[in-house]
């Protein structure tokens, strides 16, 4: 009611809200990763274009971690299909398939659901691989660890330059199919140039599936984030030496 | 094309609040959108134009603040220019990005109470 006589008009009331609009996936988000926190699971959000070989670094790391007696699973989303799912159980990757349909990206809320179909806290580490898509998934958080953005080398130099966001935030930029560099015009020192320009601190791997040039420093590197977050089992024990017959304190 | 799903978030929200408050309408909305948001504002207000139909906001216009992207050294506070390497040219430290360069902020709406 009109406060200045009562008579009974309404009123136009300016509310101040300055909130986030997705934060409703953020909440959901926290709750994704305290969860993975809570479990000693590093979850990783593999991000990067359509064919940048998201799937294939999945499947070389199911080959470098096997020898480290690891245990990976993965959730793999796919516009139409579930083929990288099944290519990853087929590498031995505990894998579920999250079709989003017409959705362009994975949210925090379809990461969650998915997860309630998978053996997920008997993992050490835990992929999310997203939609393939360079834009979309940048802005959601899924409770992730950390983001991992797969961009290969035949994608050109100043992909960076373009999809600012998407680099914004990443942890680690895996550069792939190193091993086609001879066959390419490519010049690596405009890609790191480029990085530098959209990242603060970038940091960027060589990598090859097909040749597995590179994935003892990706391995490393994901080592190194379970130990940085204190998750102190299997996977912080890099050397044979270290592994002891337990699961280690941090389980 | 996220915007449609951002769209639908910020329907979400400005629903929940006109309910909390007990509104007959909503006037109009106001909204940031920093250049490092990832979201391109004209499609934006296209999918916000689309999807406001039917809803309580099909009456209220958007209003689009743009923020451009800046950086500055997280030591020593300098600005860092647009589009150079990300690491203070004096001091050597990483740039940080400024506040709202990458947020997607519900600033205001307006809403009618009785």
């Amino acid at each position: 009611m009109c406060t200045t006589c009562g008579c009974g008009d309404t009123e136009l009331v300016p509310v101040e809200l300055h909130e986030k609009i997705l934060a409703g996936n953020d909440r959901t988000a926290r709750h994704n990763r305290e969860h993975f926190l809570e479990a000693g699971v590093l979850a990783l959000n593999l991000m990067g274009s359509p064919g940048a070989g998201k799937t294939a670094v999945l499947e070389a790391t199911a080959r470098a971690a096997a020898a480290r007696g690891w245990r990976l699973g993965a959730v793999s989303a796919d516009l139409a299909t579930d083929n990288d799912a099944v290519r990853l159980q087929k590498a031995g990757i505990p894998s579920r398939a999250i079709t989003t349909g017409q959705a362009c990206h994975l949210d925090a809320e379809l990461v969650h659901r998915s997860l309630h179909d998978l053996p997920w806290q008997q993992t050490d580490v835990f992929f999310i691989e997203n939609v393939g898509n360079l834009v979309c998934p940048a802005i959601y958080d899924l409770g992730e660890a950390a983001s991992v953005v797969v961009l290969s080398v035949t994608e050109g130099e100043d992909k960076p330059l373009k999809y600012p966001t998407m680099f914004l935030e990443a942890d680690l930029v895996l550069i792939s199919k190193c091993d086609l560099i001879p066959h390419l015009d490519f010049d690596m020192a405009r890609l790191e140039d480029a990085l530098a320009r959209v990242m603060p601190t970038p940091r960027a791997l060589k990598v090859s599936a097909r040749t597995g040039e590179g994935m003892d420093a990706w391995v490393a590197w994901i080592a190194a984030k379970r130990l940085e977050l204190g998750m102190v089992g299997r996977v912080a024990g890099l050397g044979a030496a270290l592994q002891g017959p337990g699961r280690g304190a941090g389980r | 094309m996220h915007e449609y799903s951002l769209v639908e978030a910020l329907i979400g929200r400005v629903e929940a609040e006109a309910r909390k408050r007990g509104a007959l309408a909503v006037h109009g909305l106001s909204v940031r959108v920093g250049e490092l948001a990832g979201v391109d504002p004209e499609l934006f207000q296209t999918a916000y134009d689309t999807f406001r139909a039917g809803t309580i906001c099909a009456q209220a216009p958007l209003t689009l603040r743009r923020v451009p992207a800046s950086w500055t050294c997280s030591r020593c506070r300098a600005p860092i220019p647009r589009g150079e390497v990300l690491r203070c040219a004096a001091c050597g430290e990483p740039a940080r990005l400024d506040e709202g360069s990458d947020a997607l902020t519900l600033d205001a709406v307006d809403l009618e109470v009785p």
